[in-house]
């Protein structure tokens, strides 16, 4: 199972706890978050589904460039963080 | 009797209460967090606080009357953009920039204009919201396009009280266009208006006008006050046609603009100078009034700082209370002041706030 871990930033607004996922890819694996919690969609996406110009995520250490697919692969073992940008600040 | 007042600010939303007679600042809500917009609604009490997370995006909270907490309600948001659009802009929502009520016959329905110049109708206090696509999809969006930011936006809405249906617009920059559907079609709205920053000859274009700000009077709705990016106009039949005020007081520029809810030949501006420098004319924050349509002025300046002052007063920083006396006026840097005697005078609330974005009574 792929582990996610978010900022705990987030959970100023809304809930984002860590959540494990045997999805397989970086979409996928967000979505199990999002069924979680409807909310922390839009918090993450913007309304066409790409990623927040200001929200970073690292599979197992690397920065994920592609901010539009999503669709880095998962492995088990993949750790994801979810973090904000220094640009966002 | 006035009681409350919001400024909404780069680091959070403040109170403004007023107690035995005095103004003081009083509880703040989402304390770190860039508040774009707050909209007291008056057929409900609900206050809407529109946030812009630096990182997470667009947000919008309600406060319903007598509740202790704010509640997260929807956001706008643009629909998927069609794979076969040729649409260079992108559809996302970058900033709430107004926020209006709908008339009092019809509750629950709130207006959002935005970065990038969608308009967006919610008939359910913020459950819900839905693109105005007559606008959004008008062929003349192609030619707007950004005043302050880099994309266009829409910062005025104006209800008219005597028909819900029939709204005004102000966009930076696209002019002001008028629905008399309830915004199922809409046309060009700015004839009169007349744009110096390009060349002489689409100087009337009104699709590329820059009203910075459009407020309407309460009790004397058809008549409209623009603080334009080159002057002052003012309309007589709810934007049919607009009259340039001429020579506008110490400057033609500024942001700011309120009308008097009851009387609308009396209006308030904060001029500046234009365009690079956009302080207050020679750092002296003033105040302009007329009170006889535009043909005078007076310059108010008592109790406003008359000496190195850099202050800016964004549109939406200049508010009227329904009495028609009390002011708020909030800047880029910080000041805070009111009047209670139509601008006669003022009173510093605050020196040092955040960036000030908007403020109203309610």
């Amino acid at each position: 199972m792929a582990t996610l871990i978010f900022t705990p930033q987030l959970a100023r607004f809304t809930a984002a706890p860590q959540i494990d996922t045997d999805a397989l890819t970086l979409r996928a694996g967000l979505e199990t978050a999002f069924s979680a919690n409807p909310r922390l969609r839009a918090y993450l996406l913007d309304e066409q589904g790409c990623l927040r110009p200001n929200v970073a995520i690292f599979i197992d250490g690397r920065t994920v460039r592609d901010h539009v697919r999503l669709d880095a692969p998962l492995t088990a073992h993949s750790k994801v963080h979810v973090l904000q940008a220094l640009s966002g600040g | 009797m006035t009681e409350r007042a919001w400024i909404a600010s780069r680091k959070g939303l403040f109170e403004l209460l007023q107690q035995n007679g005095r103004w003081s600042l009083g509880p703040i809500a989402f304390l770190g967090e860039p508040v774009s917009m707050v909209l007291a609604d008056p057929r409900d009490g609900a206050v809407y606080a529109a946030l812009n997370l630096g990182h997470f995006g667009v947000k919008l909270h309600r406060k319903d009357a007598g509740a202790a907490q704010w509640t997260e309600i929807v956001a706008p948001a643009y629909p998927l953009k069609p794979e076969n659009s040729a649409d260079p802009v992108d559809w996302t929502v970058k900033f709430i920039w107004s926020l209006a009520c709908g008339g009092a016959d019809e509750p629950g329905v709130i207006w959002a204009g935005t970065l990038p110049g969608g308009l967006f109708r919610s008939a359910d206090r913020g459950a819900s919201w839905t693109l105005v696509h007559s606008l959004w999809d008008a062929p003349e969006r192609s030619e707007w396009f950004g005043g302050g930011y880099d994309v266009p936006g829409i910062h005025s809405i104006c209800v008219d009280p005597r028909d819900s249906r029939h709204v005004l617009v102000g966009i930076s920059c696209g002019g002001a266009w008028v629905t008399h559907d309830g915004g199922n079609s809409w046309t060009l709205s700015a004839k009169g208006m007349r744009a110096s920053y390009l060349p002489p000859e689409r100087g009337d274009d009104q699709n590329v006008q820059d009203p910075h700000r459009i407020v309407g009077a309460r009790d004397t709705p058809d008549q409209l006050w623009c603080q334009h990016h080159n002057g002052i106009w003012r309309s007589a039949n709810f934007g049919v046609d607009w009259q340039e005020v001429s020579p506008a007081p110490l400057s033609n520029f500024g942001f700011a603009v309120a009308v008097h809810p009851a009387d609308g030949n009396t209006a308030w501006f904060a001029p500046a100078l234009a365009d690079q420098t956009r302080i207050p004319v020679d750092a002296a924050l003033t105040v302009t009034r007329t009170t006889d349509g535009g043909r005078t002025f007076t310059a108010l300046r008592a109790g406003l700082p008359q000496q190195h002052c850099y202050d800016l007063v964004y549109r939406h920083g200049l508010a009227v209370a329904d009495d028609g006396r009390t002011l708020l006026m909030a800047s880029t840097t910080g000041g805070v002041w009111l009047s209670e005697n139509s601008g006669d005078s003022w009173r510093t609330i605050a020196s040092s706030m955040p960036p000030v974005y908007a403020v109203c009574f309610g």
